[in-house]
């Protein structure tokens, strides 16, 4: 009961604020509907029991990516205006293209038989929750089975790194700065000399 | 299942009261405070000036590499959790792969070092 309200609860408010993200004036306006939208979605991981789905999509999506688009939607300067003027121009094409869409997607699953011995082929079968927890299951999975998948991962953050360091990284030459290294490794004979001063006599 | 959502219901409840708290601030306020908008009220307020132009002006774009790099980190902290569940299930094998993928990880984190990315100028 409460279940099935929760989830009714998530799914509407999640595509209410999708719906938002498409539709709201200010881009500013958008990325905040996208982040209550990403909450929603976290809300349905964790009815489905993916618990740790649900975290990460809270940590690295709301904590991460949103601030991403807030930066790439401030840096942008987008005339807004402009944006909106091809809206009601590609409306028919749009709503002909979801149209098909749709009725592929539900012509799929309408059709859509499972073969019997289907479910016991399966090459890892998810284990009871209560037993082993989401998060364990994952890591039983991901680190051995999946290793190259994994090492792909890894390799294509670092790449991630190594390219938004190319792209936008400008060092400027004018800057000065402190280099702590170079300054306390001075010689004393570079930078001190003793003088004999007479007196009333200056150097 | 039922368990691991009877876990979640404070949360839910949570959520619950936020929303009411929420909401009730809103329409507290539109309903007792006395709404005499005029135009002076409504526009933007800048001390002492009209307001010279719009909120959104361009960044410098540091402060998308910061983000970005934090992003990628922030990923590879993700891995780690459900290794670190399941190490004892996984093996050497297990290990020496989360070694793997920390090792490539670490040469991008030398890089921009090196690079200077991390210094503010």
């Amino acid at each position: 009961m409460i279940h099935a309200l929760t989830f009714y609860l998530f799914a509407t408010v999640g595509v209410v604020a999708a719906l938002m993200v498409v539709t709201s004036r200010n881009p500013v306006h958008s990325v905040l509907w996208l982040i209550l939208a990403f909450f929603n979605g976290a809300g349905l991981f964790v009815l489905m029991g993916a618990e740790f789905l649900a975290m990460l999509v809270v940590v690295v999506y709301v904590g991460a990516v949103a601030v991403l688009f807030l930066f790439v939607v401030m840096m942008l300067d987008i005339n807004m205006i402009g944006l909106r003027e091809g809206l009601l121009r590609y409306l028919p094409i749009g709503a002909a293209i979801a149209i098909v869409l749709a009725v592929e997607v539900i012509a799929l699953f309408m059709d859509w038989t499972m073969a019997p011995e289907a479910m016991s082929l399966r090459a890892a079968p998810v284990p009871d929750i209560a037993e082993v927890t989401n998060t364990e299951a994952l890591g039983n999975l991901i680190y051995t089975r999946y290793v190259y998948l994994f090492q792909i991962a890894g390799l294509i953050l670092f790449v991630a790194m190594v390219g938004a360091i190319v792209l936008t990284l400008r060092v400027n030459p004018q800057v000065r700065r402190q280099s702590i290294a170079t300054q306390i490794s001075r010689p004393k004979s570079e930078i001190l000399a003793v003088e004999k001063v007479r007196s009333r006599g200056g150097i | 299942m039922e368990e691991l959502l009877r876990e979640y219901l404070p949360i839910l409840v949570f959520l619950g009261i936020a929303a009411v708290v929420a909401a009730g601030a809103l329409a507290g306020s539109l309903i007792l405070a006395p709404q005499r908008p005029d135009p002076e009220k409504d526009s933007a307020y800048e001390c002492g000036f009209e307001a010279f132009d719009d909120a959104r002006a361009k960044f410098q774009v540091r402060f998308y590499l910061v983000a970005i790099l934090f992003i990628i980190f922030d990923l590879e902290v993700a891995f780690l959790f459900p290794w670190a569940l399941s190490l004892g299930n996984i093996g050497v094998f297990g290990f020496w792969s989360m070694m793997v993928f920390l090792a490539v990880l670490t040469i991008g984190f030398v890089y921009e070092w090196k690079k200077g990315a991390l210094e503010w100028e």
